[in-house]
């Protein structure tokens, strides 16, 4: 993986890059997106009270998934770059859980039996 | 053209002093995910203070959120879609050595982006007319529903960011046309093309989570 | 292709091209390296001259005269933002990491050597937005707390314009950092062998690349809602002023381990090198640094533990506060252990290595004082902060930078510099440092406010040890850094390859290195401290 003067062939041979997938696997995806969209649309206009939220984000995560996995080729990709894809939502998570440890609960604590 | 003793492959690799080719491809890769690492992380920041104020003013934000075009922002959620897949498709093109047709999709791509930007002026003029804009000194005072102030505060910011990276990926991938127009592209060498469209595809996912939060469930 | 330049000197990366345009355009880490280096120790003294200007205020209770109130502020604000955003977060990265990165791996240059150039670029087009903010002074403090900071004075959106724009360098250095590590070391210089400071500055660049957006966003932020007038920060508007702190913080925690955490790289390097011993326990200190960028963002709200927060959050984030001591401990317990029987060399590098280690368990520990919430209640914007996130600050990451600087001087330079000279300012600033902030921790401890123009007369005594040792600190690091620039210029003492007898790549090329590094690409067989180990072909790790 890590080589320097490695290649003395300016000509190149061809070299195995990035991987390569049928066209059928972008198509599928594409429509399987489209479909999604309709479905989440479709979803939203009825109220489910606290699960649409629930719903739509789950949805959006599906379709992120797909186009992360197959039109950016992630799912062929090595370890190093699915840590560096998933800890930013990693992080996220824990920004927007501090911030939620905080202010739902600023003025009725839960008692914690340490405190 | 002329010959040059140097150029041993137009189409290939560029010559980098300090890397092989391979190398130079998967760091160019790895240095683009970083980069979208760091855009999930700034946008991440918007939908965090979203988050926030949604839990505060709940209600409130379902009625303001019925102020926005759910069929503008669906429409616009598959034009990205759209977008995106030609955007993979030019890698495939590229992959292949078929420049002619890495320009035929990025131009396609563009279009769609350039739709985008179009639905998105409609919208913008239309809470302009209606006075929901920051600049308008009514919306600005203490006296307006605090609520609606948050919600079409983070409306702009959050869309006005994205469409800020719709036109800068529209500027990259207008430079990767112009590399693939002299049929820069093969097999051995297509990074620009692949790093440009990672960039779209996170133009496409922000926005994929935008739609439903902003016009959707409010 | 001859080795040698038109004088006959042999050719490096210092005389190989010369004329100020090849500096300019230059994609050598290491010309970068020491472009760094040369403008972020401008700002140092920038700023150190402000800090200097204050602790004359404070010498004598009362006004002395020299500046009002309202001056006063500015001066703590400008001190502040220049020497976070400007000196001490480019800080090792930019200057040493640039350097040094690619010739302990085992490479030719960075990954992306244009946008090293273009990261230096974007940190001069800050620093020259930061410059002219000073036209119309900032006095929010450097941490910009709304709602205050969204009504005062104009130069908040240039003086936070400067700091967006100096994030953006930032990242693209980590970015480059990360991806050099991952993608050139030389053949057989696998993860294990890698030198700590190579672990140090990959951690510092992966919190660089994931922290630094949101302190982005939450500047935008500010900026949009003082000129547009939005209600994000604003209660007014609707807004929440301590969602700015939470944006605030989850980067500005973490920066201070970007900070930190390379000059914890170089005390790793020194003193095994003065010890001429293997560094006691290698994974642990590699991983440490792992783990402290890692737990370094669950902590942020220790900040805020007056902000308002709940009782619950404050609680979670004290807990996890004292966690994130127990890698650091593990790291200072080891460099200890290295020196143990080690066969030690009292050499300007290594004294400020060893200080920096008394000088950080003051550092670290009251830190822990103040990560207790009852505690942190009476010290929370006292001086008692003021003079922890100093020894932090000054005493760790600075220190560490002038440590590694003297260490790595020959190695840059390809001259020696006076060790007389250095040692002398190294007894100023290492005497001068501890007076200035000891009174501080006790008047802290008295009630002493930060960020105050004046005090009750009974504080006085302090406050006028503290200037006085303020002046002997700063006397200091003029005399080390005019030596070393004296010497980088003017000296004539040639350093060799290897003057310290260091196991590490970069030490076995030449002083100073050609433009390449290294004549032909380096095979690596073993770790890099092997002191007083046998040389083998085969494999210690």
């Amino acid at each position: 993986m890590s080589h320097n003067d490695h290649s003395h062939n300016p000509e190149g041979h061809n070299h195995e890059l990035g991987h390569v997938l049928p066209h059928s696997v972008y198509l599928k995806v594409l429509v399987t997106l489209l479909v999604l969209t309709v479905i989440t649309v479709w979803v939203a206009q009825y109220n489910f009270g606290n699960w649409n939220i629930i719903v739509a984000m789950f949805v959006a995560s599906i379709k992120a998934a797909l186009v992360a996995l197959f039109f950016m080729h992630l799912k062929y990709e090595d370890p190093f770059t699915w840590i560096y894809a998933i800890i930013p939502l990693f992080l996220l998570f824990i920004l927007i859980g501090g911030v939620f440890l905080d202010n739902p609960f600023r003025d009725n604590p839960i008692p914690l039996p340490m405190l | 053209m002329s010959h040059h003793a140097e150029v041993t492959d137009p189409q290939g690799p560029p010559h980098v002093h300090h890397m092989d080719s391979t190398t130079a491809y998967q760091a160019a890769k790895f240095g683009m995910w970083l980069f979208l690492a760091t855009e999930i992380l700034l946008f991440g920041g918007l939908f965090c203070a979203f988050a926030l104020f949604r839990w505060t003013y709940l209600e409130e934000f379902h009625h303001a959120s019925k102020h926005l075009n759910v069929w503008m922002g669906g429409t616009n959620t598959i034009v990205l879609i759209i977008s995106s897949y030609f955007a993979a498709m030019a890698v495939d093109a590229a992959q292949h050595g078929d420049n002619k047709k890495v320009v035929r999709n990025l131009t396609v791509t563009i279009i769609c982006a350039c739709g985008f930007l179009v639905i998105k002026y409609f919208e913008y003029s239309s809470k302009y007319h209606h006075g929901l804009f920051p600049l308008n000194p009514e919306f600005n005072s203490p006296e307006f529903n605090k609520a609606y102030q948050s919600f079409f505060a983070l409306y702009y910011c959050m869309t006005g960011l994205h469409a800020l990276h719709v036109i800068i990926g529209m500027c990259l991938l207008g430079w990767v046309i112009s590399l693939a127009r002299k049929n820069r592209f093969s097999g051995r060498y297509y990074t620009p093309v692949e790093v440009g469209a990672l960039y779209w595809h996170l133009v496409d996912l922000i926005w994929i989570y935008l739609f439903p939060l902003l016009y959707l469930v409010g | 292709m001859s080795t040698a330049t038109a004088t006959g000197e042999k050719k490096n990366y210092l005389n190989e091209h010369t004329g100020i345009w090849s500096w300019i355009y230059t994609l050598d880490h290491k010309r970068i390296g020491i472009m760094y280096t040369v403008t972020l120790f401008m700002f140092f003294f920038t700023a150190g001259i402000f800090a200097l200007l204050m602790r004359y205020e404070l010498m004598h209770a009362g006004p002395s005269g020299l500046m009002t109130p309202d001056q006063y502020n500015q001066l703590f604000t400008l001190h502040g933002a220049i020497m976070v955003f400007l000196f001490i977060v480019p800080g090792i990265p930019a200057t040493l990491g640039n350097f040094l990165i690619p010739l302990m791996i085992g490479a030719k240059d960075v990954a992306f050597p244009r946008l090293n150039l273009l990261s230096y670029y974007i940190y001069v087009a800050g620093a020259i937005m930061a410059l002219v903010a000073l036209s119309s002074p900032v006095d929010t403090g450097w941490t910009f707390y709304t709602p205050y900071s969204i009504q005062t004075g104009q130069g908040v959106v240039l003086m936070t314009g400067a700091a967006f724009v100096l994030g953006f360098s930032s990242i693209l250095t980590g970015l480059n950092f990360v991806v050099t590590i991952h993608k050139l070391r030389a053949p057989g210089m696998t993860w294990m062998r890698l030198p700590l400071f190579i672990w140090a500055a990959y951690a510092t660049a992966a919190i660089q690349v994931l922290a630094t957006p949101v302190v982005g966003i939450n500047l935008f932020l500010l900026i949009i809602e003082r000129t547009m007038g939005i209600g994000i920060f604003d209660p007014k508007l609707g807004g929440d002023p301590v969602l700015f702190q939470h944006l605030f913080w989850f980067y500005s925690h973490p920066v201070v381990y970007i900070m930190i955490l390379p000059a914890f790289g170089i005390i790793a390097e020194i003193i095994p090198v003065f010890s001429q011993k293997p560094i006691f326990g290698y994974k642990a200190v590699a991983f440490a640094s792992l783990a402290i960028a890692l737990i370094g963002f669950f902590v942020w709200a220790h900040h805020m533990f007056l902000s308002g927060i709940s009782d619950t959050s404050a609680a979670f984030f004290s807990i996890i506060t004292f966690a994130v001591a127990i890698p650091t401990a593990v790291k200072v317990f080891n460099w200890v252990s290295t020196m143990y029987r080690g066969s030690i060399r009292l050499d300007t590098p290594m004294l400020y290595a060893i200080s920096f280690i008394f000088i950080f368990m003051v550092a670290g520990t009251t830190g822990i004082y103040l990560a207790t919430l009852g505690v942190d209640i009476f010290y929370h914007d006292t001086y008692f902060v003021v003079a922890h996130f100093h020894y932090t600050m000054q005493g760790g990451a600075v220190i560490g930078m002038i440590a590694g600087l003297h260490f790595w001087f020959p190695k840059m330079s390809g001259k020696m510099y006076s060790e007389t000279t250095a040692k002398i300012a190294f007894i100023l600033i290492f005497v001068g440092f501890n007076m200035t902030f000891v009174p501080q921790f006790v008047l802290g401890m008295h009630g002493m406010p930060r960020r105050y123009f004046d005090y009750p007369p009974e504080f006085e005594s302090l406050h006028f040890a503290s200037t006085i040792g303020a002046f002997a600190n700063g006397l200091g690091y003029a005399l080390a850094i005019l030596n070393l620039a004296y010497t980088a210029l003017f000296g004539k003492t040639k350093a060799g390859r290897n003057p310290y007898n260091s196991l590490s790549l970069e030490w076995q090329t030449d002083s100073p290195p050609i433009h390449d590094n290294f004549e032909v690409t380096p095979i690596v067989t073993d770790w890099t401290y092997g002191y007083g180990e046998p040389i083998k072909g085969q494999s210690h790790h």
